[in-house]
């Protein structure tokens, strides 16, 4: 079927302010979906546990720094803590309630990173840029710091580590050590569908459009009569909020169990590099960047040894992890110097170039 | 702000009063003592050499600057040191002397950011896109629509504004300001670097929103022939003073004015 924009009028305003407007891309959109509840059938455990889950719970946490770097201009380095906030927290709810089921605690346990999240945002009233991102990298510390330090968030576990205790839905077990691969992709894919919509929703409305006008040209948007702290507050609120769930899901649906560690700088600084490689203020790019970043090594993992044993050299893991950092470096240097928008505008240019096909323009 | 004890302000009126207002920059003095006001209906342009203090008395006005003396009274209220989404909610918009749109968003997302302050369906509401807020998102969008159609931009509706020629932006930040439904809306050279058919559209839009919804303007402009053709009355400024004040023929008949345009030495 061919990618055209043509016959299709819109009369009126609710078809034109839809957020897909083009048929073939609703379409297309529902492909997607079905093929990735398909895959919950057709694909194996190594498929659904270690690349699909993660990829999701790193999209999802992309999407969250996204509404805060990308849509609003406020550079964050802390969303490592923001997402351990919220496995803590999951941690603790799902442990002291645990005749709750542990779904409504994945969903709750955003709302504390949420809460965290604004608070650490105060400062962004009188700073941006480079000041913000260093106090969100104290708002990183001092929140590793407490998971490290504060025993009690781990119910006194002489480990200090969190666990995935069992939990069912429906009576089939989808989270702890009896949960297969394929009921928690399940699971994981289906909130992480929810969130994006309810994101694109948001990004789309009114929020959105004061979101981006802050990040445009912030003096302006005040004088539209946006209150810039509130603007502010929220997306990193909302933000957070999405953080939090993945660092729920991070910690709960994909290792079944971690320590503090996982939520360093490191993983703040992952996070940003997709949402930078993916493009900075798209939904789908966030998606794009988890992609690229997440997958293309483990891809790369396959593939390179498959291409070089025929020439007798033997590519060790170690190898592999170098040119993971390599490629991945070379990918952000590329992107930032190339293209600052990232995959998602690649896509958009090359959706452009598919309307008009086969004419030039 | 606080609502004044809804007067009701007929053309005439007065609706913002600037009385004795100074302002400093450390030792910059860009304000002296400078009264004058504005009433309801009026186009009253603000004149003056390059850094005469024209765009710093439109940032007093709008709650940017605090004056460093003197009071500004609007809608005779006088008012509190505010904040500038405080000034845009009590009525008052602007445009600015460089372009200051959001340059990623479309025309249409621009003129409708312009209306947040109108729409206050919930976040709840919003997060589904559904209800309340898809009824209000369509009614604005007809609003803005309308304005659309008034600045005659239809075609470049969904255009990202980064990629307008500078007259198109000028002609959108208008449609912006236009959104909020000022009462008083603020003007900083909207013709700057336009050529005279621009120069035209620009000032019938001006001129129609003041006929057309008796919004008071007040409006920065070097070109002199605009300014004699557009405003009802002209504040003049010197080096942040105030030299001059009244109908267009009499100002352009001020000696002051004459020398400070021809950069008599005093
Ligand atoms: N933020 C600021 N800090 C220091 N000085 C300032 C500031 N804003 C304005 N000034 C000074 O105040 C004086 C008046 O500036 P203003 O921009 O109001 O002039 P203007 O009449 O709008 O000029 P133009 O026609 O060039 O736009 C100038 O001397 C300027 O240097
Ligand atoms: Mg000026």
């Amino acid at each position: 079927m061919l990618y055209r924009e043509a016959g299709q009028f819109k009369t009126n305003y609710v078809a034109d302010s839809a957020i897909f407007p083009l048929r073939q891309d609703r379409i297309g959109l529902g492909l997607i979906i079905i093929a990735a509840y398909a895959l919950a059938f057709l694909g194996n455990s190594f498929l659904l546990q270690a690349v699909m889950i993660p990829f999701l719970v790193f999209s999802l946490a992309s999407i969250g720094l996204n509404i805060l770097t990308g849509y609003t201009g406020l550079l964050s380095l802390g969303t490592g803590a923001f997402m351990g906030v919220g496995a803590y927290a999951c941690y603790k709810l799902m442990t002291a309630f645990p005749e709750v089921n542990v779904i409504v605690w994945i969903f709750v346990s955003g709302f504390f990173s949420a809460a965290i999240g604004a608070l650490f945002g105060l400062p962004s009233l009188r700073i941006k840029g480079f000041y913000l991102a260093v106090a969100t990298l104290a708002a990183q510390f001092f929140l590793q710091w407490c998971f490290i330090r504060i025993p009690w968030l781990v119910n006194y576990n002489v480990s200090g580590a969190l666990d995935a205790p069992l939990r069912t839905l429906f009576g089939t077990p989808i989270m702890g050590p009896n949960a297969t691969p394929q009921t928690r992709y399940l699971v994981v894919l289906t909130i992480v569908i929810l969130l994006t919509w309810l994101a694109s929703n948001l990004v789309h409305g009114r929020i959105g459009r004061m979101w981006i006008a802050i990040r445009d040209m912030d003096l302006a948007a005040e004088l539209m009569g946006i209150r810039p702290l509130q603007t502010k507050l929220l997306a990193f609120a909302v933000s957070s909020y999405y953080c939090g769930v993945a660092g729920a899901l991070l910690v709960f649906l994909w290792y079944g169990g971690a320590e503090y560690d996982v939520f360093n700088i490191n993983q703040s600084f992952f996070i940003l590099f997709m949402v930078i490689i993916g493009g900075l203020g798209s939904l789908i790019g966030s998606f794009f960047g988890a992609a690229l970043i997440f997958i293309l090594p483990i891809v790369l993992g396959i593939v390179l040894p498959a291409i070089m044993s025929p020439f007798g050299i033997s590519v060790g893991a170690d190898v592999i992890e170098h040119l993971r950092f390599m490629i991945v470096g070379a990918l952000i240097i590329f992107f930032l110097i190339v293209e600052p928008h990232g995959l998602a505008r690649l896509w958009q240019i090359g959706k452009q170039k598919l309307l008009v096909w086969p004419f030039p323009y | 702000m606080r609502a004044p004890d809804n007067p009701v302000f007929a053309k005439g009126d007065v609706l913002l009063a600037v009385e004795n207002v100074s302002l400093g920059f450390g030792g910059v003095k860009a304000l002296t003592d400078v009264s004058f006001d504005i009433r309801k209906s009026e186009i009253r342009a603000i004149i003056g050499p390059n850094g005469a203090g024209k765009t710093s008395m439109l940032n007093c006005i709008n709650g940017f600057y605090y004056p460093t003396e003197g009071r500004i009274t609007f809608k005779g209220v006088k008012r509190p040191k505010m904040r500038p989404y405080e000034a845009a909610r009590g009525g008052i918009a602007r445009t600015f002397q460089n372009v200051a749109l959001f340059k990623s968003m479309s025309t249409l997302d621009n003129i409708m950011a312009g209306r947040s302050i109108k729409m206050h369906s919930n976040f709840f509401w919003q997060l589904f896109r559904h209800g309340p807020a898809m009824k209000e998102e369509v009614e604005h969008r007809r609003f803005v629509e309308e304005i659309i159609d008034f600045l005659e931009i239809q075609h470049i509706r969904k255009t990202p504004v980064g990629r307008l020629p500078y007259g198109l932006q000028k002609r959108v930040e208008l449609g912006r300001a236009l959104a909020m439904e000022p009462e008083l809306l603020l003007l900083d050279e909207p013709m700057a670097g336009m050529n005279l058919e621009e120069k035209e559209d620009m000032s019938r839009f001006i001129l129609e929103v003041n006929q057309q919804y008796g919004t008071t303007i007040a409006l920065i402009e070097h070109d002199m022939g605009v300014v004699m053709d557009l405003s009802d009355r002209v504040v003049v400024l010197e080096y942040g003073r105030k030299i001059a004040d009244g109908t267009p023929s009499e100002v352009k008949g001020d000696q002051r004015v004459i020398d400070a345009y021809l950069g008599v030495a005093h």
